[in-house]
C-alpha cells in the first residue's frame, strides 16, 4: 500500500508544478494579445505600402532592378526564426521539420531564437549568424536582418533567400511555413500576403484598380523610387514575419501550459483519491487492531 | 482647404486628421504640399515634418520612408515620427555619440555600414534639431 506521507509530498509538489504553469499561461496569454495587437498595428502600413508598389510595379520595368532578378540554381541562405525560449508544445520541432523538407544540402541558415540554432548546430547545419530580437519586437531589430540578407543577395553570395517562420493562424493553430524572399517574386509583390495570418496585408480588388488608375508622379523618377521603396518592403515583411512568429510562440506557449495546468489539475485529483483511500485503509487497520485487542482482554 | 494628412509607421498610426499645409523632408530637399497638390509618390530622408493644424504649427521628427499623395489625401509612411515632447535629448546624444564612435571604428571598409550609421545619425540629428528649437 502507498504510503501517506509519500502520496502527500507529491501531491504538493504537482501542486506548485501547476501553480508555474498556470502562471506562465497567464504571462502568454498577456503576451500573445500584444503581439497580435502589433501585427494589427502594421495593417495601415502594410496596405499603403501595397498600394504603391501596384501602381509602381506598372510604371517600371521590373526585370531592371536586381532586388527582382531570377538566377538560376545556386546556393540558398534561410532565415529560421525559432523561439528564444522552449515551452511552447510542437512548434520549434513541426518548423524544423519544414526546414529539413525544403532545404538542400547546400542551404545556409540564419537564424533568429535560440531552440533552432541549436538544434541546426547538432545536426550540422552551416549557421552564418544569428540574432536576437527583443519582445515585444521593436521595428528596428528587423533592420539589420534585412539588410544582412540583402547584402549577401546582392553581392551574389547567394541566390536565393528564404524565410522559415511560424505562420500564426488563431491561437490553436500555428502552421510552419518557407517564404521566399528574394529574388522577390514580381506576382507577389504588392498582392495578398497570405503567409500573414493576423494581418493580412491585401488590398481588395477595388483599392487595386484605384492604385492602378491614380496617376502619379514619382519624384525624382519611377525607378528611384522602386530603388528605395524595395529594401523598405523587404525590411517591413522580415518585422512582420518576425512578428507573426512571435505571435505563434506566445499562443504555442499559452495551449501548451493550459494542457500542463489540466493535467496537473486531473492528477491532483487521481492522488488525493488515492489518498484518502490509503487514508481509510489505515484508519480501519488501526480500528481493527483496537478491538483485536479489545477483545483479547475480555 | 484642409486635406487628410496621415502618418504610418509600421507599430502604429501616428497621426490621422485634417490639415491646413504640410512640409516634408523629401530626398530632394524640402517639399511643401497644399490642398489639390497631384497624385505624387516620393521618398523621404530623415528630417523635419511641419504641419499646419488650425492655425497652429506642429513639428515631428521623422526617419526614413516616402510619402504618397493622391487627390484629397497625404499619406506619409515612416520608420520613425516622434514630437519634440517624447524626445529624450540625452538618450539621443547618447546614441548620437555611440553611432559616430562606430563610424570611426569602420572608417572606408563598409560603406553600407558606414551609410546606416550616418543614417541613424541623422535621425538622431533631425531629432535635436527639433527639441533644441523651441528654447
Amino acid at each position: 500500500m502507498a504510503n501517506l506521507r509519500d502520496i502527500r509530498r507529491r501531491i504538493k509538489s504537482v501542486k506548485s508544478t501547476s501553480q508555474i504553469t498556470k502562471a506562465m499561461e497567464l504571462v502568454s496569454a498577456a503576451k500573445m494579445k500584444k503581439a497580435q495587437d502589433q501585427a494589427l498595428a502594421g495593417r495601415d502600413y502594410a496596405d499603403k505600402l501595397n498600394k504603391v508598389l501596384v501602381n509602381l510595379k506598372e510604371n517600371t520595368t521590373e526585370e531592371s532592378h536586381p532586388l527582382l532578378e531570377k538566377r538560376e540554381g545556386g546556393k540558398e541562405l534561410m532565415l529560421v526564426i525559432s523561439t528564444g525560449r522552449g515551452l511552447c508544445g510542437g512548434l520549434n520541432t513541426n518548423l524544423y521539420k519544414a526546414v529539413i523538407k525544403s532545404a538542400t544540402d547546400e542551404t545556409e541558415y540564419v537564424t533568429v531564437g535560440k531552440k533552432l540554432r541549436q538544434t541546426i548546430a547538432k545536426t550540422g547545419g552551416n549557421i552564418v549568424t544569428d540574432w536576437e530580437v527583443a519582445d515585444p519586437v521593436p521595428f528596428n531589430d528587423a533592420k539589420p536582418v534585412s539588410k544582412f540578407l540583402t547584402e549577401k543577395f546582392l553581392s551574389g553570395e547567394y541566390d536565393k533567400i528564404s524565410v522559415a517562420f511560424n505562420n500564426f493562424v488563431s491561437t490553436l493553430t500555428q502552421t510552419p511555413e518557407v517564404f521566399q524572399l528574394l529574388p522577390i517574386e514580381s506576382e507577389d509583390l504588392g498582392e495578398k500576403q497570405d503567409y500573414e495570418g493576423v494581418d493580412k496585408g491585401e488590398i481588395g480588388e477595388t483599392d487595386k484598380a484605384a492604385a492602378l488608375g491614380a496617376d502619379y508622379d514619382f519624384e525624382p523618377s519611377a525607378e528611384g523610387v522602386l530603388d528605395k521603396l524595395l529594401p523598405l518592403y523587404i525590411n517591413f515583411q522580415i518585422y512582420q514575419m518576425l512578428v507573426e512568429a512571435r505571435a505563434s510562440e506566445h499562443s504555442a506557449r499559452m495551449v501548451a501550459m493550459k494542457a500542463a495546468t489540466d493535467n496537473a489539475k486531473n492528477m491532483i485529483d487521481d492522488l488525493t483519491l488515492e489518498y484518502n483511500k490509503a487514508r481509510q485503509a489505515a484508519i480501519t487497520a488501526e480500528l481493527l487492531e483496537i478491538t483485536t485487542a479489545m477483545k483479547a482482554m475480555e | 482647404m484642409p486635406f487628410q494628412l496621415d502618418i504610418v509607421t509600421p507599430e502604429k498610426t501616428i497621426f490621422s486628421d485634417s490639415v491646413d499645409d504640410v512640409y516634408l523632408p523629401g530626398s530632394e530637399g524640402e517639399m511643401g504640399i497644399l490642398a489639390m497638390h497631384s497624385a505624387l509618390v516620393a521618398p523621404l530622408q530623415p528630417g523635419e515634418l511641419r504641419y499646419l493644424k488650425d492655425g497652429r504649427v506642429e513639428e515631428l521628427a521623422v526617419g526614413e520612408g516616402f510619402v504618397e499623395v493622391t487627390g484629397d489625401k497625404v499619406s506619409v509612411l515612416i520608420d520613425l515620427a516622434i514630437g519634440e515632447d517624447a524626445i529624450d535629448e540625452h538618450q539621443v546624444e547618447e546614441a548620437m555619440k555611440r553611432a559616430k564612435n562606430a563610424l570611426d571604428g569602420v572608417v572606408g571598409d563598409d560603406p553600407e555600414e558606414m551609410q546606416a550609421l550616418m543614417m541613424s545619425i541623422a535621425k538622431s540629428e533631425a531629432m535635436l534639431k527639433l527639441k533644441r528649437k523651441r528654447r
